[in-house]
C-alpha cells in the first residue's frame, strides 16, 4: 500500500510526487503560486503556496517533499490572511495599468487578485511609471510590472542554457537584469520568448505588430499576402472555442480573408522546399565526413544561439533558409511586377521569427522580405478584434498557386518533424508501410533529447533530435568532446518544438501533446506525405526558382549579404542577377554555374 | 585606471580550478588586485567558470563588498553598527562626506584617493565610534578627529607623490618636458 498524507482531512496517496504542491494539486486543490513552474527548479520565493501543518507551523508546499503520515491544511483563516497580504504587497509594488496591459486577462497576478477578492490595497503604490526595455525585436520588458518570481531567469538558464538575465542588486533594489543592465538586444538573448511564456504578469510580453499589420491591410495601395506556419493551426484551441490541438487551418484561412488579406498561403509548402533542399544538402555532406553533422536551420533562435555560442559550427548549419524566409522570397520574387506595393505577413508560433525577419540577410534595400511577423496570440487578438465568431466560420482553402501541401511540411511544427520529413525524402519508397515505419524510428515524442540510428544505403545514419537549447548545448558538447557522433542534428529552441513556441497561447505539457497529435493527424489525413511528391514543386523549380535556387532558398549567415554589397565585383554580379530576376528572365550564366541548378531530387534507389 | 591584465585573472580562476562554486572567492581575489571589479573581467569569468555573465553580475551586485566602480587608494570604513550608531557615528560620516565632497551614492573622490563607505559592524564595539583607514582601526572618533585624519593622509600622500616625482625627474633630469610637481 502506498504511503498516505492527509490534506484538509482527506487521505491522499503519495505516488512519486516530487513535492507537497504536486500532491495537493493531485488532491484537487488549486494551490496558488507565482514562482512554481513544474519544468523548472524550485525557487520558493513567492510564499503563496504556504500550508499549515498539525503543529501550526507554516511550510511552503513547493519546497517540501511529501511526508507520509503528515497532516496539513491548505485553507485556514490564517493562510487566507497571509496570502491576501502577500498579494497586497506585490500589488503595491506593481504598475497596475491593467486595462491597457498586453497581458490583461492572461495575468496570474490579476487572476489571484480576483480569486482572493482583493478589493483594496492598504499600501502606497511604489511602481507607478513603466520602466521599459524595448530593444529586443521579440519581447518587451517592463520592470515596473515585475514581481521578482524569477521564472524568466530560470527558464532562460535551465531550459535554454543561456542565462541572458538574472537577479541583480538585493533587497528593495532587486531587479531582473542583463549583465550590467545592457539592453536585452545587446545581451546573449536569442529571442525564443520562453521568458514571456512563463512570466505570470505583463513584465515580459511578446512584441506586438498588430497595428502595423492592420494599417497595411487597410491601405488600398497595398496588396497583402500572408503565410500560416504549421504549428499555428493547432494552437488557437480553447481561446476561440475549439478543442486543444484541433487543426483549424480552414477556419484560419476563412478568418484571414474576412479580415482583408488578399492572398492566404500555407508555410508548409515552403517546408516542402526546405525538405528537398536540406535532404539534397545532407547527401552532399554525407560524401565528406568533415562536414558532418549537418544541423537543421529552421529555428531562428537556434541560429542565433549557434552564432553566439558555437560560431565555429556555423559552417555545419544547413544553408537552407527557414521555411518562412523561403516562402517570403518565392512570393516576393513572383510578385515583383505587381502594381501595388506587396506586403508579406507571416503568422508564426514564434517570437524569434520577429528577429529573423529583421536580419540583414533577409532584408533587401532595407525592406524585409517578411514585412510583419504576427504570433498565434496576435492572430487570436486580431480575430477577436474583427468580431469574427471563429467556430462558426465555414472552412476555406488556401490560395493557388501555392495551394497544395504535404504531410511532411505540416509536421515541421513539432520536434522531430523536420527529421521525419527529411527521412521520408531520402527514402525512395513512399508507400504507406514505409511512412509508418519511419514514424517509429525514434524521432517522435516530447523528450528533449532523442538519438537514434537508421540504415541508409548500408551506411548507418546517426540522428540527434533536440528541443530546448540547454539540451542542444548538452548534445553539442558531447559531439565536440568526441563522445558522440552524429550525421544529422535537428535543433528546435522551444521544448517540444514550434507547437510550444512562445508566440502560441501558453500551454502545459498536455496541451503541447494535444497540439502535436493535431499535426500528426493532419499528416495522416493528407494525401501526399512526402515533400518531393508535392505536385507544385516541379512548377516552382521550373518557374520562379529557375536559376535562382541559391538566391531564393539559401542563405549564408554572418553578414554575407552586407559583404556582397561592400565587394564591388560581387555587388555588380548581385545587381545583375537582380535585374534579370526583376525582368523575369531567370539568372545569368554565371550564377547558374555557381549555384548548380537543383531539380527536385530523384528518389534514391535504395530503401532506407 | 589600471590596465586590466586578463592573464592575472586567468591565474586567479585557474587557482580555483574554474569551479563555479568558487565564484565569490574568485571575485574577491580579483577585487584585491584592482581594488574593484573591472567590467572586462566578467566575460572572462563567465567563460572560464561556466556561469552566465548575468549570473556573475548578479553575485557581484548582491554583496555590498564588491564594487564595480574603481575605489580610492585609501578606503575609510565608518562603522554604523548598533554601538557606533548610538555613539553618533553618522555625524562622522556626514563630516567625511562633506570634507571630501561625497554623497551616499558617490563614495570615491575624483582623484581616486579616498573611498568612504559604511559597514554594519567592525566587531570593535568597545572602541565605538570606530572607523578604519585602509584596514587600520581608529577608535573613539569625532567628526573633527575624522577631518584631521583625512587632512593628515592627504598631506602624506602629497609628500609621497612629490618625493616620487622628484625622484622621477632626477632620473630623467635631461628631459625638459618632465614636470616635477603636480604629476
Amino acid at each position: 500500500m502506498l504511503p498516505m498524507m492527509t490534506i484538509d482531512g482527506i487521505p491522499v496517496e503519495i505516488n512519486g510526487e516530487r513535492n507537497m504542491l504536486e500532491l495537493i494539486r493531485k488532491a484537487g486543490i488549486e494551490l496558488p503560486t507565482f514562482c512554481y513552474v513544474s519544468d523548472l527548479s524550485i525557487h520558493g520565493a513567492c510564499r503563496m503556496c504556504l500550508v499549515e501543518n498539525e503543529r501550526g507551523g507554516l511550510e511552503a508546499a513547493c519546497s517540501e517533499p511529501p511526508r507520509p503520515g503528515a497532516k496539513i491544511l491548505t485553507n485556514t483563516r490564517r493562510l487566507r490572511k497571509y496570502r491576501k497580504n502577500i498579494l497586497e504587497l506585490i500589488l503595491a509594488n506593481h504598475n497596475r495599468d491593467c486595462t491597457v496591459c498586453a497581458n490583461n486577462n492572461k495575468c496570474r497576478l490579476q487572476d489571484l487578485a480576483i480569486r482572493f477578492n482583493i478589493d483594496k490595497i492598504r499600501y502606497k503604490n511604489t511602481s507607478l511609471m513603466p520602466i521599459i526595455d524595448d530593444s529586443s525585436a521579440c519581447v518587451t520588458v517592463d520592470r515596473s510590472k515585475c514581481i521578482l518570481c524569477g521564472d524568466c531567469v530560470r527558464v532562460c538558464e535551465e531550459v535554454q542554457g543561456i542565462g541572458a538575465i538574472d537577479f541583480a542588486e538585493r533587497g528593495s533594489r532587486m531587479v531582473i537584469s542583463t549583465a550590467f543592465g545592457v539592453p536585452l538586444a545587446k545581451s546573449p538573448c536569442v529571442g525564443c520568448g520562453q521568458c514571456s511564456a512563463v512570466c505570470p504578469t505583463g513584465a515580459i510580453v511578446v512584441k506586438n505588430s498588430i497595428e502595423a499589420a492592420w494599417s497595411d491591410i487597410d491601405d488600398p495601395n497595398v496588396e497583402t499576402s500572408v503565410q500560416i506556419a504549421p504549428a499555428v493551426r493547432v494552437a488557437l484551441g480553447t481561446q476561440l472555442g475549439l478543442n486543444n490541438g484541433t487543426s483549424s487551418m480552414g477556419l484560419i484561412v476563412a478568418a484571414l480573408r474576412r479580415m482583408g488579406f488578399d492572398k492566404v498561403y500555407d508555410t508548409s509548402l515552403a517546408a516542402d522546399l526546405t525538405v528537398i533542399e536540406e535532404s539534397q544538402e545532407f547527401l552532399e555532406h554525407v560524401g565528406s565526413d568533415s562536414k558532418l553533422p549537418l544541423f537543421t536551420s529552421c529555428c531562428p533562435a537556434w541560429i542565433k544561439f549557434c552564432e553566439n555560442n558555437y560560431p565555429e559550427l556555423m559552417n555545419k548549419v544547413s544553408t537552407c533558409k527557414s521555411p518562412m524566409q523561403m516562402f517570403a522570397s518565392v512570393i516576393k520574387a513572383s510578385s515583383a511586377n505587381s502594381k501595388k506595393r506587396h506586403v508579406h505577413i507571416a503568422i508564426m508560433p514564434c517570437t524569434a521569427k520577429k528577429l529573423e525577419a529583421k536580419r540583414g540577410e533577409f532584408t533587401v534595400d532595407s525592406v524585409p522580405m517578411v514585412d510583419h511577423v504576427l504570433t498565434s496570440q496576435e492572430l487570436i487578438q486580431m480575430i477577436k478584434e474583427s468580431g469574427i465568431i471563429f467556430d462558426q466560420l465555414e472552412p476555406e482553402a488556401v490560395d493557388s498557386p501555392y495551394g497544395v501541401v504535404t504531410g511532411a511540411g505540416v509536421i515541421f511544427g513539432v520536434t522531430g518533424g523536420v527529421t521525419e520529413a527529411v527521412l521520408r525524402a531520402l527514402s525512395d519508397d513512399h508507400s504507406g508501410m514505409v511512412i509508418k515505419q519511419l514514424a517509429q524510428v525514434g524521432e517522435r515524442g516530447m523528450e528533449g533529447i532523442k538519438e537514434f540510428e537508421i540504415k541508409y544505403k548500408n551506411r548507418p545514419v546517426r540522428v540527434g533530435v533536440v528541443s530546448g537549447l540547454a539540451n542542444a548545448r548538452k548534445l553539442i558538447n558531447s559531439v565536440l568532446s568526441g563522445e558522440k557522433v552524429f550525421d544529422l542534428i535537428e535543433v528546435m529552441a522551444c521544448p517540444g518544438g514550434c507547437v510550444a513556441g512562445a508566440g502560441q497561447p501558453v500551454a502545459d505539457l498536455n496541451v503541447k501533446i494535444a497540439r502535436s497529435k493535431g499535426l500528426y493527424t493532419e499528416d495522416k489525413l493528407s494525401a501526399i506525405k512526402t515533400s518531393g511528391d508535392n505536385p507544385l514543386i516541379d512548377g516552382l523549380y521550373q518557374g520562379v526558382l529557375k536559376g535562382r535556387v541559391h538566391e531564393l532558398l539559401h542563405v549564408s549567415y554572418g553578414g554575407a549579404h552586407q559583404r556582397l554589397h561592400h565587394s564591388s565585383d560581387q555587388s555588380l554580379e548581385l545587381s545583375h542577377e537582380n535585374d534579370h530576376g526583376a525582368n523575369g528572365q531567370g539568372g545569368n550564366g554565371q550564377s547558374e554555374n555557381d549555384h548548380a541548378e537543383r531539380n527536385p531530387p530523384t528518389p534514391i534507389h535504395d530503401a532506407i | 585606471m589600471p590596465q586590466v591584465d586578463l592573464s592575472l585573472v586567468d591565474g586567479i580562476i585557474d587557482g580555483h580550478l574554474g569551479h563555479p562554486s568558487a565564484v565569490i572567492t574568485i571575485l574577491q581575489e580579483i577585487q584585491e588586485q584592482y581594488r574593484y571589479l573591472p567590467r572586462e573581467v566578467f566575460p572572462r569569468i563567465s567563460a572560464k567558470v561556466g556561469l552566465s555573465e548575468a549570473k556573475v553580475y548578479s553575485v557581484a551586485t548582491f554583496y555590498e563588498n564588491f564594487s564595480l566602480e574603481p575605489k580610492g587608494r585609501v578606503i575609510i570604513k565608518v562603522c554604523d553598527g548598533t554601538a557606533c550608531h548610538v555613539r553618533r557615528s553618522l555625524p562622522i560620516l556626514s563630516r567625511l562626506q562633506k570634507e571630501l565632497n561625497l554623497t551616499d551614492g558617490k563614495v570615491t573622490t575624483e582623484d581616486l584617493l579616498f573611498t568612504v563607505e559604511t559597514v554594519a559592524c567592525l566587531g570593535a564595539c568597545g572602541l565605538a565610534p570606530v572607523l578604519t583607514v585602509s584596514g587600520q582601526a581608529h577608535p573613539a572618533m569625532t567628526p573633527d578627529k575624522a577631518a584631521d585624519l583625512i587632512k593628515a593622509i592627504r598631506e602624506t600622500e602629497l609628500k609621497t607623490a612629490a618625493a616620487l616625482a622628484s625622484e622621477h625627474s632626477a632620473l630623467r633630469s635631461n628631459d625638459p618636458s618632465t614636470n616635477a610637481v603636480g604629476n
